[in-house]
């Protein structure tokens, strides 16, 4: 070999363009510079030699556990930066945190962009580079993917969908359904931080305040409650329509009901504020970073301390417990001693004027 | 939160039940009936369910939900109108959130959103003056809602509005007065109100004067009251001690917040930009004279009715709908035949289940505790 030159094994990357255009879906070099640059160079920290498929040995996940865990989820959030994190983290610990529950140990993740037209690269390679982080943090590997580019006004800025893998813990039974009554109810710390950041994030409220979305990957930390709460009956993240929805789902699914005290239910107080101002519930408001567990009685006390043993769990509290009056109805002692009934929203939380 | 955990503190809040207790049962002797106080705000029947308050306190005291919430009471011809104007292409809706959800006779302002009109939701009307200065090839619309407690924020960006030569706005005026309807709900035979809890916000536009003849007239007591659980208990006692008494004066417990004499500068505007409709249409109520304002002329290029062409159809509430009684204390919420069945609030047939302070969405989802239907189903 005396070449004084290397040849190239295929044409020297293009600088990429300032913005996204549709050519960079069109499946030809555009595209495939875009995919490189931004998402296979980014991702190269936890995946290892790109395939067009991720390919994983059976041997080892079925050392892991017993059962695979398999779940998708979509991120649209606007703005894409926020307080606390940004689209591509959310999308991260979103379906981290969807095995977790399940008592799944994720084991790796895919990740499907769709690009609105004139999106900003800077914009691309940030949301990118915030997946790596977040996956690498977690230990939690991207392993596929896949990009499209739209037209303007086809999507809005960025959509990501994150699909997830994972192995279930042997001899672990969780399910919406296995609440009974006397079991104590748990959350990982303040409630409603992630909706009220996204709510001022959005701007048009001008109010000032450093609500930070609680955006978190919480398989840690369920390694940790799980551990000490082998009995726990169910785990579920608290997301969209907040601790109120998942409380309702279980009440129904269970056939119980569901008792919580106001004066339990940890609230930061700028969050209350917020909420003051606008009319709105926390009780309501999605959370990314919080999980609602039910464990039986005399696992609660195990529980609740490895919870706030764990960074992510400080403010962990128990806020209720599952009862047998009133089957399918989530009531809330309020701070005077009166009850409420805290009942499923029909659509989103709208501001209230007076 | 300072000056706010003060009037949610339970210590405070039992010592004022165990008054209350003690009072009532002393007033109960010899009495067929409960004492029926009417809470006018909406915000108030909120913080009564948030609070569970109806549960803490004794049998003997029933809270009536009184007309107060302005997007209850909100007849459909109007909401029909809001979504003709929406759907104009030129047109950018900028609305309350609350107003979002409210049935009109085809379509809410959400189904229209979801159809493609241009419906943004708002916190102030400033907000929507700041989008017609950033959209100046489009038509702002503004909805105006409420009671005089956003009559003098729609009437002070009408001003600003005008200052600014700004002529891609205007204001769809539906706001409303509460004098006029206090007085019609007075007047109405068989009214079992003993007392009113009257409303914080608005006194603090108009100030306590102008109740007066609620106690001089019609002989009941009235206590204008905050809209912390503090203060609404507060607030009941002193009604039942005028009751015992035999008293009916128009008290202020929300000194802290309401002078007697008003805003007089909130009120300057809203005379400057208002005038009284020879009569308004009310959900549930039906017409009430002079109890509904318009732009004054001076304004009238900012008057939506003015420059959109809208329907302008009365439509009759539903015939099942029995949101007048439920308004006036004659019927509680669960005992309408539609509550629950084909009126719940995911599809409402009257505006009562609409928004959180109407008081059959209230029950609905906070779940009035003494409320049988519930008790049932439990």
């Amino acid at each position: 070999m005396n070449n004084a030159f290397p040849i190239p094994v295929r044409a020297p990357r293009r600088a990429l363009p300032k913005s996204v255009t549709l050519a960079h879906g069109g499946g030809g070099s555009a595209m495939r510079d875009l995919i490189d640059e931004v998402f296979i160079d980014t991702f190269k920290s936890t995946t290892g030699a790109p395939e067009d498929q991720a390919r994983f040995d059976l041997a080892a996940l079925m050392a892991q556990g017993d059962r695979l865990a398999f779940t998708t989820d979509g991120f649209v959030v606007d703005p894409l930066f926020f307080p606390g994190g940004d689209i591509g983290k959310l999308a991260v610990c979103g379906t981290i945190n969807d095995l977790a529950v399940g008592a799944a140990r994720p084991v790796a993740l895919s990740c499907a962009v769709i690009i609105e037209e004139g999106l900003p690269l800077a914009t691309l390679r940030s949301v990118a580079r915030s997946m790596a982080e977040t996956a690498h943090a977690a230990g939690v590997p991207i392993v596929t993917g896949d990009t499209k580019v739209v037209a303007r006004g086809a999507c809005d800025k960025l959509f990501i969908t994150t699909t997830g893998i994972g192995v279930v813990r042997t001899g672990i039974e969780v399910g919406i359904g296995r609440a009974r009554p006397g079991d104590v109810i748990l959350v990982n710390g303040q409630l409603g931080d992630h909706g009220a950041a996204i709510l001022n994030a959005r701007g048009d409220l001008a109010l000032e305040t450093a609500i930070e979305s609680d955006c978190a990957a919480l398989h840690g930390l369920i390694d940790a409650l799980v551990a000490a709460a082998p009995g726990v009956r169910t785990m579920r993240d608290a997301t969209r329509g907040g601790v109120a929805a998942v409380l309702n789902e279980l009440a129904a699914a269970s056939g119980v009901g569901v008792r919580i005290r106001e004066l339990d239910t940890p609230i930061r107080s700028d969050v209350l504020g917020f909420c003051e101002i606008l009319g709105l519930d926390p009780l309501y408001l999605a959370n990314e970073g919080k999980i609602v567990a039910v464990v039986p009685p005399d696992q609660a006390a195990a529980a609740l301390q490895a919870l706030r043993d764990h960074p992510l769990g400080r403010g962990a509290a128990a806020i209720g417990r599952v009862t047998d009056t009133r089957p399918g109805r989530v009531v809330m002692e309020t701070r005077l001693g009166g009850d409420r009934i805290v009942d499923m929203l029909v659509g989103d939380q709208l501001p209230r004027i007076c | 939160m300072r000056y706010v955990d003060e009037f949610r503190d339970p210590i405070l809040a039992r010592g004022l039940i165990r008054e209350i207790e003690t009072l009532s049962a002393r007033m109960e002797r010899g009495r067929d009936r409960p004492f029926s106080i009417m809470e006018v705000c909406g915000g108030h029947t909120h913080a009564i369910f948030r609070y569970g308050l109806e549960g803490l306190l004794p049998d003997i005291i029933e809270f009536v939900h009184g007309p107060g919430c302005p997007v209850c009471v909100l007849p459909m011809g109007r909401v029909d109108d809001c979504v003709a104007i929406a759907e104009q292409p030129e047109v950018i809706f900028a609305t309350f959130g609350d107003a979002m959800r409210v049935p009109g006779s085809r379509k809410s302002l959400l189904t229209a959103k979801a159809e493609g009109a241009d419906i943004r939701m708002v916190y102030s009307p400033l907000d929507a003056l700041a989008l017609a200065r950033r959209n100046p090839e489009r038509e702002v619309v503004f909805f105006g809602l409420g009671f005089e407690t956003t009559m003098p924020s729609t009437a002070l960006t009408v001003l600003r509005a005008a200052r600014e030569s700004i002529e891609n706005f205007s204001i769809f005026c539906n706001h409303i007065t509460i004098i006029p309807t206090l007085r019609a709900l007075l007047e109405m035979p068989d009214l079992g109100i003993d007392g009113f809890i009257g409303p914080g916000h608005v006194s603090m536009v108009i100030g306590t004067e102008p109740y007066r003849f609620i106690a001089e007239e019609f002989g009941k007591p009235m206590v204008v009251a905050g809209f912390e659980p503090i203060d609404l208990l507060q607030s009941l006692l002193m009604v039942l001690r005028q009751l015992d008494e035999g008293r009916a004066a128009i008290e202020n417990q929300y000194a802290r917040v309401v002078p007697d004499a008003g805003n007089p500068r909130a009120m300057g505007a809203v005379e400057q930009v208002y005038e009284l409709r020879p009569t308004f249409e009310w959900r549930g109520l039906g017409s009430i004279e002079h109890s509904g304002v318009r732009l004054r002329d001076a304004y009238a290029r900012f008057d939506a009715e003015r420059r959109f062409s809208t329907p302008e159809v009365q439509v009759a509430d539903p015939a099942a709908c029995r949101c007048g009684e439920v308004l006036t204390g004659q019927l509680k919420p669960w005992a309408c035949p539609m509550f629950g069945t084909s009126c719940t609030p995911e599809t409402p047939l009257g505006a009562l289940m609409v928004s959180s302070e109407g008081s059959c969405a209230a029950y609905y989802q906070y779940g009035g505790m003494r409320q049988p239907h519930l008790e049932g189903a439990a």
